[in-house]
């Protein structure tokens, strides 16, 4: 929490003195208020006093409430504002952050929990910093302005108080030491609640056919059950709070009055009024010690649950990002559009077995290379290499003959146009989209037309109400799979890259269309490197190289025909989607 | 909050909640004395400055004559005694809640739970785990909360308000109306400038929701943003929408900051003018300085209830749409009832009979199955084949009954399956799929699963028979070591655990559906000669790709788009020369070549 505190600008340090400043004032004001009242006090005491001087008195009340009300609007403004600066500004950090992060840190973190750092976390934090400034800082100012203030009255009702404050930080700490450590418990018991039920849900098949309803149930009950207990144990403790505070308050008054009763009868006749009334307002002044401890209790109690968001958020902000830019912002200009892989070898982490092992080959400018294998054979993971999503755990990927790990990483995405293999589009209009990102060139309108055409898009796109400028909903909810994975080939096709990639990009396709689109890329795009992941035999027949992965080894590599002749892998899924005579 | 609550859409409030009081049901007596008591602790908080004002006058009279300390103390240890007992009945029906609260959930769990089990297959096509498990915790959460705080604080709040009003008009009217006439005016100023309000805090949640959408768009499509070089472009975006939200957020806290001054300020005013009528009436000898002291503490008891009432009809809104969410689940259509079905298959011989199988998934118009017929007779092993898609995975799903056949009629040593029990018919297989399915608990748990009385020689031998005896000894504490994070399998071990776990179980059929083909071909030999035992004797289904797995099944059904092309045993299959023996004969090629 301190950490994040540390990001505090100059403005938000002003404006938090400012604040102090204003609570200060304001505590100024509400303590005098029952100085009036003891005023009042004497004045209808004393015979004869005029109603005006009592008037006089009420409006001096009335001034401080109003007084103390100008400055808790002060305290709000000022604390509202350092809330949203700081909160947009660690909001945009963190965003800043995320967007450095390579998918090694996005996969270390998943996109979900990331999503919930940005949003959830920082909106705790925000309403700490408000409730804080108004709360941790008003009420020890409270407690010790009102105690200064009673301390020379009598020090009976002052030790009075004292005992009340220590009995209620007595219950307060007893209360808050039995429960708080249920209360940890009690989220990793609704840890295992989670975990008992996913594991139910997703061995739904093997729960069934193993009869073992009952067997699950039993064993959530026994977790539900011990949550209970907890839950209860942690509850019921929490329970004697409230009626404490409210006996201490209560008690608290009677033993003022009480004692305050003995004092004024020993007390001399003319002493006697003023003891009357410093009793009066001792115990208005006893009553906000108490509640200025409390609010600082409750602050205790609170703080551990911001603490956790803070960790959460410094967790992202300390990530290393893995992936070190390089400088170089073009390779050899006469090894334009060539990819090759030396001995690449990958695995997500040390820990892990390799993903894809020991993989090399070359992709020459304009050709079209394919890989197919098995689901987990390693396809996408080959490709992702290529933008450096990832960096290669052994071996070197070579683009335009130059290490990918050499490149700005921007000058490197220029020159490719990735196709992922789950549509992502954004939400704006089609033209947004297809122009999405930058390029190092601006795109034309023109651009924009012929990459929807040649993507095959453009029958629905003018179809659709707006045509180019048709709205696209978030995540492109508004269009069909297939729509969106040809707006997002559109999105490629429209940069003009060296290098085209389809990571299994045709899949969301019918065959039909899956067809025009490669004949007309072969028409339109000849001049730059394609490289296509698919899964249909279909969709990669043509290809001038096709690479055939299996458990991340290459098995084959090779045209259709050789690989038929001498490739088991091959042979087993082409066999396998397609009957002899359509092979032939 | 208002404009919060009303832009929701109109959610049932009133079946929800009878609902959530169904479940209080059994505990209505103690509710009861709960709210008895949440209503008499109120009234005892309410009579307390009624005596101190009386000790007040007392004092006061006896400024010339001497304070009667007698009547002090009378007062004194009567409110002692009242505060006790209002400490006590309050802790109770604290205690009391908690419970009853925490029974609630514990009982609307435990349903969740039960009901996840109640459910027919194809209700979790559509609904996410994620989903399921948020209303297990997170929404019964919701609604225990709700109904610890809100019911109790309800209760006391109104009792608390109408006990104030009460008190303040018995003890002086004037002075009652001084109060209220204070607070009105307050509440009036209150709601003058929180009216505003809500226009900022909706403005603040739209704003709010724009950014977290654009969070995660952005997030979610992240390799996209990056092979754009999108950077640039979202963080602008991002700025923009970050700087709405600011000026928005500080509006709507700056606003929301205000509530507790006000509320003070409301408090301050009504002190103020109680202080000052009651001063004049005080001087004119109407009332007794005592009525000012009970009073300013009457001021109090009367604002504060209002705006707890305005909390707990919030958190009473919010526990609807939680206790909706639950009660949705709960209420979902269930498999058919069976209790009725009485007839028993006992130890099966293992005859199985599909005779004109239809299936179709419910909400969609595409059949899988079309027209399925076959006969496995007692201890056959039965392959299907076929690409996929073809329905192989259903077929198998439509023996086990996890889904029910829509035309023809499946039947085991004759019996029709629909017409025994589910369990009746899930008894007579064991089950090996791609998926290994492990979970938290000992590796003796895993194995042993749900079948009763297994000794530890038993274990022996089924982990010695998958191969799996040497890594076992391996382990820190052998069949006692926990499956968890901490202990990595891989997945060649898992599945020689489930196959392991199936030969325990020790049933009279098999289904194999896919099981070796996440494993790597060394393990696979050493797993299939364990499957080769598992089937000996007992009707096996395999389903396989990798054809030489196969091979010597005693019929093997080709299956492609929901029907049987072609069937018949590997060499009947081969001499007919169709799509099974080209499938097949693709792999001679590669020794021809």
């Amino acid at each position: 929490m301190l950490k994040l505190l540390k990001k505090f600008t100059a403005l938000e340090w002003a404006l938090a003195i400012l604040a102090i400043a204003f609570i200060v004032l304001m505590v100024f004001f509400d303590l005098t208020l029952p100085d009036y009242m003891a005023e009042i006090t004497m004045l209808v005491k004393t015979e004869g006093s005029a109603m005006s001087d009592i008037l006089v008195a009420g409006a001096k009340m009335l001034g401080c409430a109003l007084g103390s009300l100008i400055c808790s609007v002060a305290v709000a403004l000022a604390a509202s504002k350092i809330a949203a600066n700081f909160s947009a500004n660690l909001r945009k950090t963190l965003f800043g952050k995320v967007q450095n992060f390579s998918m090694k840190e996005i996969g270390e973190f998943s996109t979900a929990s990331l999503i919930t750092r940005s949003t959830n976390d920082v909106t705790q934090i925000q309403m700490l910093i408000t409730l804080g400034l108004q709360v941790i800082v008003k009420a020890p100012i409270t407690a010790v302005w009102a105690i200064c203030k009673i301390a020379g009255k009598s020090w009976q009702w002052t030790m009075s108080t004292g005992i009340a404050v220590a009995v209620l930080i007595a219950v307060v700490a007893v209360c808050v030491l039995l429960s708080l450590p249920k209360f940890k418990r009690i989220q990793k018991l609704t840890d295992d609640i989670n975990r008992i039920t996913r594991e139910n849900l997703t061995g739904l098949s093997v729960v069934r056919a193993y009869n073992a309803e009952d067997y699950q149930q039993e064993k959530f009950q026994k977790a539900n059950d011990a949550l209970t207990d907890t839950n209860l144990f942690a509850n019921r403790v929490m329970v004697f709070l409230l009626p404490s505070i409210q006996i201490i308050l209560s008690g608290l008054s009677l033993a003022v009055y009480w004692i305050g009763a003995s004092i004024i009868n020993k007390a001399s006749l003319a002493d006697k009024m003023t003891l009357f009334s410093d009793m009066v307002i001792f115990s208005q002044y006893a009553v906000q010690v108490i509640m200025s401890f409390m609010l600082l209790v409750m602050v205790f109690v609170m703080l551990p649950r911001a603490e956790v968001a803070a960790n959460r958020i410094n967790e992202v902000l300390d990530k290393e990002i893995s992936l070190k830019d390089g400088v170089a912002v073009s390779g050899a200009e006469e090894r334009r559009g060539e990819v090759e892989f030396r001995n690449v070898s990958f695995s997500y982490s040390d820990s892990e077995e390799n993903v894809i092992k020991n993989i090399s080959f070359k992709a020459e400018k304009g050709e079209t290379v394919a890989f197919i294998g098995a689901t987990g054979s390693g396809k996408s993971t080959v490709v992702n290499l290529i933008p450096r999503f990832y960096d290669a755990s052994e071996g070197e990927v070579f683009v335009d003959g130059l290490n990918v790990k050499d490149y700005k990483q921007s000058a490197l995405r220029n020159k490719i146009g990735y196709i992922s293999q789950k549509a992502v589009l954004f939400s704006g209009d089609v033209t947004s989209n297809i122009a999405y990102g930058e390029s190092g060139k601006e795109l034309s309108e023109e651009d924009v037309k012929w990459a929807v055409e040649t993507a095959q898009a453009s029958s629905f796109v003018e179809n659709m109400e707006g045509g180019y400028s048709a709205a696209i909903a978030q995540r492109g909810e508004n269009l069909s799979g297939g729509q969106k994975q040809r707006l997002s080939i559109a999105r490629a096709l429209a940069r003009k890259p060296e290098i085209l990639i389809f990571d299994d990009s045709f899949s969301a396709l019918d065959y039909k269309t899956d067809r025009t689109l490669r004949k007309t890329l072969e028409r339109e795009c000849s001049d730059s490197t394609r490289l296509i992941v698919a899964q249909r035999i279909g969709t990669i027949r043509d290809a001038d190289k096709i690479i055939v992965l299996d458990e991340g080894k290459i098995a084959g590599q090779g045209k259709h025909e050789e690989l038929m002749e001498n490739c088991e892998v091959y042979r087993q899924i082409a066999y396998s989607q397609l009957s002899k005579e359509e092979l032939n | 909050m208002k404009a919060k609550v009303s832009i929701k859409k109109k959610r049932d409030f009133k079946g929800t909640w009878m609902k959530i009081l169904g479940y209080c049901k059994q505990y209505s007596a103690i509710l009861v004395l709960s709210l008895i008591f949440a209503v008499g602790g109120t009234v005892l908080t309410l009579i307390g400055p009624d005596k101190i004002s009386d000790l007040t006058n007392l004092i006061e009279q006896g400024f010339i004559s001497g304070i009667d300390m007698a009547a002090v103390a009378k007062i004194g240890f009567l409110l002692i005694a009242l505060y006790a007992i209002s400490f006590i009945i309050t802790s109770a029906e604290g205690w009391i809640m908690t419970t009853i609260t925490q029974r609630v959930s514990q009982n609307m769990r435990k349903d969740i739970s039960a009901k996840i089990n109640r459910l027919p297959m194809s209700y979790f096509h559509k609904t996410s785990s994620g989903d399921i498990l948020s209303r297990v915790t997170n929404d019964v959460d919701t609604v225990a909360q709700s109904l610890n705080q809100s019911i109790s604080t309800m209760v006391s709040a109104i009792t608390l308000f109408i006990g104030s009003l009460i008190m303040m008009f018995v003890t002086n009217w004037i002075m009652a109306i001084t109060a209220i006439a204070a607070t009105l005016i307050g509440f009036a100023l209150m709601f003058l400038i929180t009216g505003r309000s809500q226009k900022y805090f909706t403005r603040q949640q739209k704003h709010l929701g724009a950014i977290n959408g654009h969070i995660e768009e952005i997030y979610a499509g992240h390799t996209v943003v990056k092979a754009y070089n999108g950077e640039k472009q979202s963080m602008e975006e991002f700025e923009k929408l970050n700087g709405e939200l600011k000026n928005s957020a500080f509006k709507a806290q700056c606003l929301s900051g205000l509530m507790m001054p006000l509320m003070s300020f409301i408090g301050n005013l009504g002190y103020v003018a109680v202080c000052v009528v009651g001063a004049a009436l005080a001087i004119n000898g109407q009332i007794k300085f005592g009525a000012i002291v009970a009073f300013t503490m009457y001021v109090r008891y009367f604002t504060q209830p209002l705006s707890q009432m305005a909390q707990a009809a919030q958190s009473l809104q919010s526990a609807t749409a939680a206790g909706e969410r639950v009660f949705d689940f709960l209420g979902s259509n269930e498999m058919q009832n069976e209790d009725g079905k009485s007839a028993t298959l006992g130890i099966a011989q293992g005859k199985v009979e599909f005779s004109h199988v239809k299936f179709g998934y419910e909400d969609s118009d595409k059949t899988v199955i079309r027209d399925f017929s076959a006969i496995a007779m007692p201890g056959q092993k039965v392959a299907i084949v076929g690409p996929t898609g073809a329905g192989k995975t259903t077929l198998v799903n439509l023996l086990m009954r996890f889904n029910e056949i829509q035309g023809g009629q499946i039947l085991i040593d004759g019996v029709p399956i629909d017409g025994v029990r589910r369990e009746e018919v899930r008894k007579q297989f064991c089950m090996v799929l791609q998926d290994t399915w492990l979970f938290e608990g000992s590796v003796r748990e895993n194995l042993v699963y749900n079948t009763p009385g297994i000794s530890d020689e038993r274990l022996d031998e089924a982990c010695k028979s998958v191969g799996l005896d040497h890594f076992i000894k391996t382990l820190p504490n052998g069949y006692d070591t926990v499956l968890s994070d901490g202990v990595s399998l891989s997945q060649g071990q898992k599945q020689q655990l489930t196959i392991a776990r199936a030969m325990i179980a020790d049933r009279p059929m098999l289904i194999l559906d896919e099981a070796t083909s996440s494993v790597d071909t060394r393990t696979e030999l050493q797993i299939q000669s364990a499957m080769d035992a598992l089937m000996k004797g007992r009707t096996s289904f395999v389903i396989a790709h990798r054809l030489s797995t196969i091979k010597n099944s005693d019929m093997i059904l080709v299956l492609k788009d929901g029907d049987v092309i072609e069937s018949g045993n590997h060499e009947q299959l081969l001499e007919k020369g169709g799509f099974y023996a080209e499938l097949y004969n693709s792999q001679f090629d590669e020794s021809a070549a």
